[in-house]
């Protein structure tokens, strides 16, 4: 099972071991990781799931998709270049060993 | 002290409200009691994704059973709350007595039921609450089946839009003079309207369902204007009722759902509601909201505000809906909304309606326009 670590909003780290198959906003939600909310359980429709990925990982991830983007295009926290809705990407070997930052809401 | 803590009714704000305890260091023991068959799960998706068979059982858990050990939550599944004894302060269930210093009733809400004059002696009529209603709707949504769906509203559409995806022929009735009438502008109602029909829904509008009758193994129903459609099953999606019969027995303030004030505490100090069966007041009006956001918001606002926050409840409104390939985002609350109107999006097949009163914005619906959703998100201060 890939490894993550979570770095929080007040700068602590929190390793997590993922489940493949499951989205990145479910591991952290299982692993009470706090900042995520996730509002609408995934549905890509309340950005209440943000996250940098590092920039290792973010060019090998699956594209942004055009929705995804409007919508990381006014989260909280303002968008940085790895800012992902953790629930539009799932657990699998790209995710190993990658750590993700909660943004602090501004 | 507060050394205990239960919560009846394990869904959406129950666990929301549970989580949060732990969240702000509450020590104490957190009960959950849950009468369903099923650890915590989502409900959007029973009329979605789930019901099209795109997810499993398994994803719809909020949580597995790691987080409720290392959280030190109790849940109980197939565990009713029968009667709240206030006086001793316990909560009687069938298998005994929980004691607790303070009470959290999150009891959602369920579906209204045909009358037993129009269903009885009927098989095959459902309704969609609970991932047990879905699981037995899911293998009668197949290639060539009739479905009838009653109630044009947002579970009666997403219904439609899952049953077609599946191959069922569907004909939906709705008997106000249109689909969407209580929740929705006719702008966005066209829309939808447009969307079904162009993936072969039969919508029939201000056409009420006057009766079923069993037609061998299929069903007959007869509609409000005498015609009549051979189906294989009927769906019902009519809205809900708050569950606040315990509640009302133990002779706490109920209006339809359990009355709560802006902390979210009931007429008992020690007891408090969220989530789809608590009402409170809003923009002056009693108000109950049916949405996820608005159950955890309001269950994080009881958990902070039983630790001592004071922490008066705002609802900042907001709602989706998934329906083929067309996302609903809804922002603000448009009761008493004066003024309607509409603006196209950027990508092809995206608009806004935006409703005003007296000039002020108040809420928009945005399909497939993301943008507009986030930007009046903001506007709206939600
Ligand atoms: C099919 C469907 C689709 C939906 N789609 C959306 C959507 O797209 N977006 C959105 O925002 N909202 C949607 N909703 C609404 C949303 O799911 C609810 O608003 C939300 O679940 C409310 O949370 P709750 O905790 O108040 O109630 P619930 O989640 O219903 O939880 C209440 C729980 O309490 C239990 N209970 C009741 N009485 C007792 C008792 N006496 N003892 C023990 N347990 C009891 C119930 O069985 C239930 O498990 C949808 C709802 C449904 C049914
Ligand atoms: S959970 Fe709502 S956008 Fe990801």
């Amino acid at each position: 099972m890939p490894n993550i670590t979570f770095i929080l909003p007040d700068g602590k780290e929190q390793g997590c071991t993922a489940r493949d198959g499951l989205s990145l906003m479910e591991v952290a939600l299982q692993n009470a990781v706090p900042g995520i909310i996730a509002e609408c359980n995934g549905s890509a429709a309340c950005a209440t799931c943000h996250i940098v990925v590092d920039d290792a990982l973010a060019p090998m991830l699956d594209p942004i998709s055009e929705h995804e983007s409007d919508m990381l295009d006014f989260t909280a926290a303002p968008r940085a270049p790895g800012s992902r809705l953790s629930c539009q990407i799932k657990v699998d070997g790209r995710v190993d060993g990658a750590t993700i930052r909660i943004p602090a809401e501004v | 002290m507060i050394k205990k803590i239960v919560i009846v009714g394990a869904g959406q704000a129950g666990l929301a409200a549970a989580a949060k305890l732990r969240q702000e260091g509450f020590q104490g023991s957190v009960t959950m009691l849950g009468d369903e068959n099923a650890m915590p799960y989502q409900r959007p998706p029973l009329s979605k994704a789930y019901l099209l068979g795109k997810i499993e059982a398994e994803r719809l858990s909020f949580r597995n059973n790691d987080f409720f050990h290392q959280q030190n939550i109790g849940i109980s599944q197939n565990e009713s709350a029968l009667e709240i004894d206030r006086a001793a302060k316990d909560v009687v269930t069938a298998h005994g007595r929980h004691g607790y210093d303070q009470l959290i009733l999150a009891t959602g809400a369920g579906a209204i039921k045909l009358p037993a004059s129009m269903a009885g002696g009927i098989g095959n009529i459902f309704y969609l609450r609970n991932k047990a209603d879905a699981d037995r709707l899911r293998p009668i949504l197949r290639e060539g089946a009739r479905l009838l769906v009653v109630g044009g509203g947002y579970i009666g559409l997403e219904v439609a839009a899952a049953a077609r995806q599946a191959g069922a022929e569907v004909t939906l009735v709705e008997m106000a003079p249109r689909i969407l009438n209580r929740v929705a502008a006719e702008p966005t109602a066209s829309y939808f309207r447009r969307l079904h029909s162009s993936q072969g829904v039969d919508i029939r509008e201000g056409i009420g369902l006057a009766g079923l009758k069993p037609d061998g193994a299929a069903i007959m129903a007869t509609l409000a204007d005498g015609s009549k459609l051979t189906i294989d099953a009927v769906v019902v999606g009519i809205g809900v009722r708050p569950n606040a019969a315990i509640a009302e027995a133990a002779g706490l303030a109920t209006d339809g759902g359990i009355v709560v004030d802006e902390f979210g505490r009931t007429s008992d100090a020690s007891i408090w509601a969220a989530g789809d069966c608590a009402s409170f007041s809003y923009q002056g009006e009693r108000t109950r909201i049916e949405s996820v956001p608005h159950a955890i918001d309001q269950a994080e606002h009881v958990a902070r505000n039983i630790l001592g926050a004071e922490l008066p409840y705002r609802p900042r409104p907001w709602f989706w809906s998934d329906q083929y390939s067309i996302k609903l985002q809804i922002a603000g609350f448009n009761r008493g909304y004066d003024r309607a109107t509409v603006s196209q999006g950027a990508a092809e097949g995206s608009m806004t309606v935006s409703y005003f009163q007296e000039e002020r914005l108040i809420a928009v619906d945005c399909l497939n326009d993301a943008r507009s959703f986030m930007l009046a998100k903001r506007q709206l201060g939600l």
